[in-house]
């Protein structure tokens, strides 16, 4: 397990150094850093002195050096717009997309679970058919149109929520929502699946035998066996959802990370783009790390 | 809630484990008939291909069937409400958009650049995702170890920020959606054609061809393409309904397709100002997305279905 362990750790750093150097590449083809920073009023002599003043005359490996070497110490630079740092701004904006991943995780394991359950304990029946097809239809449907259909539904029609904004607690349920949806049908499956695996095992068909109430079957011995891998799925799928939140923030008009992304990339703030990307992908890094840990703790096979 | 008890038995192997012997079935029946007959018996494959047929076919003779020009505009008709609406017209069966352009001519021409985004995004993630899947299989060893490297790699950047970011750069545009796509979602196809392809390596025939002395590039095409044709299949479709969701959310974001094309998702984003008291104007344009991807998902589940071996359906 052990050397397992440091393999994986080891392919994790090096993906996560690729990842930065693609990362920083995207900031280099976004235009002339000096020109950028420099502003449309400066004078070619300008440009050359900021030019030196921030090492852009330097070969691009010591330039990637010297970023990387910030990055690692959670310095981004400095945004073309907005005169705090990329990282305060980063740091004012990520609780908001926490929040929302945390939410419409939570949604989805909360509907997914059970209804995996049910499908596999009812199997080929009426309500195995429905979960397929609520799963089925949660996988064709825009994220950004099931966001629009829920405020026109619930806050158009009804009333019950907010439009957009995030104020309160009431702001993140539609967006959560509409996100966590979209995270459900993996999650249903690999439950449905699991519970069908360890239902059919040997010493469920042992629990059964004793005489143990098929309900207790289920949740002691069933659920208890199918629900880790769930878990190391959702710790991936909230990686893809901090991702995909881009399009439900910018629906919902919610000051996450992904609104601050779109509204950077719309006026060419690449210091902050390429942060919000590096940021992203390591956390994506490190929660496939986990996950991938997690499953070959429990199941030595994968552990080759 | 009453448990009832679990069906079927423990114990009993379950009957799709069965596989009847090979004598059993009629000498006549060839993997094409056998194709043909769980085909035309697989509810799920025939709703899809009855949706994604029938788009195709709107898209394909989209000059003959929409009433109207799609770009045509008439300020004096702005937003007329769907014909089952009381203020609806027959002329504008989905009624008009802002700039009164006809919302049913417009919604048929946008099924030509959806489907012509799956497609060739697809094709272009199908032939990059393949090569390194087939590769990283059929060799092993250290290609494998690169190519689930770069899988990896790939697989940590989120996808719509850097399409969205790469399409700002070279500026949003058709052509530039699908080179994006096809570059970003080829990943699913390395891996599976990379699990399909070691499990045909496995096989006797592969065995044979080597030891008859045929090349790899022989064995690769003639032995184990057509061998994961399925799979490969399989994937395909998935991509293309994965990227025809994408263009419509880069373009709803502004940074895919441009106006004043049709493009679904750019419709939706258009009507998005509208949406409070003509709801019908993003309604329309998201139920097309979701019939194409949900014909499209059906057909492969189908065929996935129906080409997996006999008694394991």
């Amino acid at each position: 397990m052990l050397g397992f362990a440091l393999r994986r750790i080891l392919v994790a750093i090096s993906v996560a150094l690729t990842v930065s150097v693609a990362s920083f590449m995207l900031l280099h083809l976004s235009g002339d850093l000096a020109t950028a920073i420099a502003g449309p009023e400066a004078t070619s002599e300008q440009i050359a002195a900021i030019r030196v003043q921030h090492g852009l005359d330097q070969p691009l490996v010591v330039q990637f050096g010297s970023w990387a070497w910030h990055a690692l110490h959670f310095d981004f630079g400095r945004s073309f717009y907005f005169p705090e740092p990329v990282t305060d701004l980063l740091a004012s904006r990520m609780p908001v997309t926490l929040t929302l991943g945390i939410i419409a995780l939570a949604v989805a394991l909360l509907v997914a679970i059970p209804l995996g359950v049910l499908a596999a304990f009812y199997r080929d029946t009426w309500i195995d058919r429905t979960a397929l097809a609520v799963s089925v239809l949660g996988q064709a449907m825009p994220s950004f149109w099931f966001g629009l259909t829920l405020i026109m539904i619930f806050s158009v029609n009804l009333r019950w929520l907010p439009v957009s904004g995030n104020a309160s607690w009431k702001n993140f349920v539609l967006p959560a929502v509409a996100l966590g949806y979209y995270a459900m049908p993996a999650v249903m499956r690999l439950t449905r699946n699991g519970m069908l695996e360890v239902l059919s095992s040997d010493y469920v068909r042992t629990a059964r035998a004793k005489g143990l109430a098929p309900r207790k079957v289920l949740i002691r011995h069933g659920l208890r066996n199918a629900v880790i891998p769930v878990i190391a799925l959702a710790a991936v799928q909230f990686g893809f959802m901090l991702g995909g939140s881009i399009v439900i923030e910018a629906v919902f008009s919610l000051q996450g990370l992904g609104q601050l992304a779109w509204e950077s990339i719309a006026r060419n703030d690449f210091p902050v783009v390429q942060a919000i990307v590096l940021v992203l992908a390591m956390i994506y890094i490190a929660l496939t790390l986990a996950a991938d840990l997690l499953n070959a703790l429990l199941d030595p096979r994968l552990r080759a | 809630m009453t448990v009832r008890p679990a069906s079927p038995p423990l114990g009993t192997p379950a009957p799709a484990e069965t596989v009847l012997p090979e004598t059993v079935l009629p000498p006549s029946r060839s993997p094409a008939a056998i194709a043909l007959r769980r085909g035309l018996s697989h509810g799920g494959f025939l709703i899809g291909a009855g949706l994604v047929g029938l788009i195709v076919l709107v898209a394909l003779a989209a000059p003959l069937v929409a009433p109207h020009d799609p770009y045509a505009q008439d300020v004096s008709r702005r937003l007329i409400p769907p014909i089952w609406h009381a203020k609806g017209t027959a002329e504008h069966w989905l009624g008009t958009d802002k700039l009164g352009r006809d919302y049913l001519s417009r919604l048929i021409y946008g099924s030509q650049i959806s489907l012509l985004i799956g497609v060739s995004a697809a094709l272009i993630s199908g032939v990059i995702g393949t090569t390194l899947g087939v590769l990283a299989g059929y060799y092993g060893g250290r290609v494998d170890a690169v190519v689930s490297y770069v899988v990896t790699t790939r697989l940590a950047l989120p996808v719509v920020l850097v399409a969205l970011a790469m399409a700002s750069l070279v500026g949003g545009s058709l052509k530039v959606v699908v080179l994006v796509l096809g570059f970003l979602l080829w990943d699913r196809f390395a891996v599976v054609t990379r699990a399909a392809t070691r499990q045909v390596r496995a096989q006797d025939f592969v065995a044979a061809a080597k030891a008859s002395g045929f090349g790899a590039g022989r064995i690769l095409g003639q032995e184990i393409l057509p061998n994961i044709l399925n799979a490969l299949i399989v994937v395909a479709t998935l991509e293309m309904a994965h990227a025809i969701l994408l263009e419509a959310a880069l373009s709803f974001l502004g940074l895919g397709v441009q106006p004043p094309l049709p493009s679904w998702g750019l419709m939706i984003a258009e009507g998005k100002p509208y949406m409070f008291f003509q709801p019908w104007v993003i309604t329309i344009p998201g139920i097309a997305l979701v019939v194409l991807v949900l014909g499209i998902n059906l057909l492969g589940d189908g065929v996935r279905d129906i080409t997996a071996p006999e008694g394991r359906t």
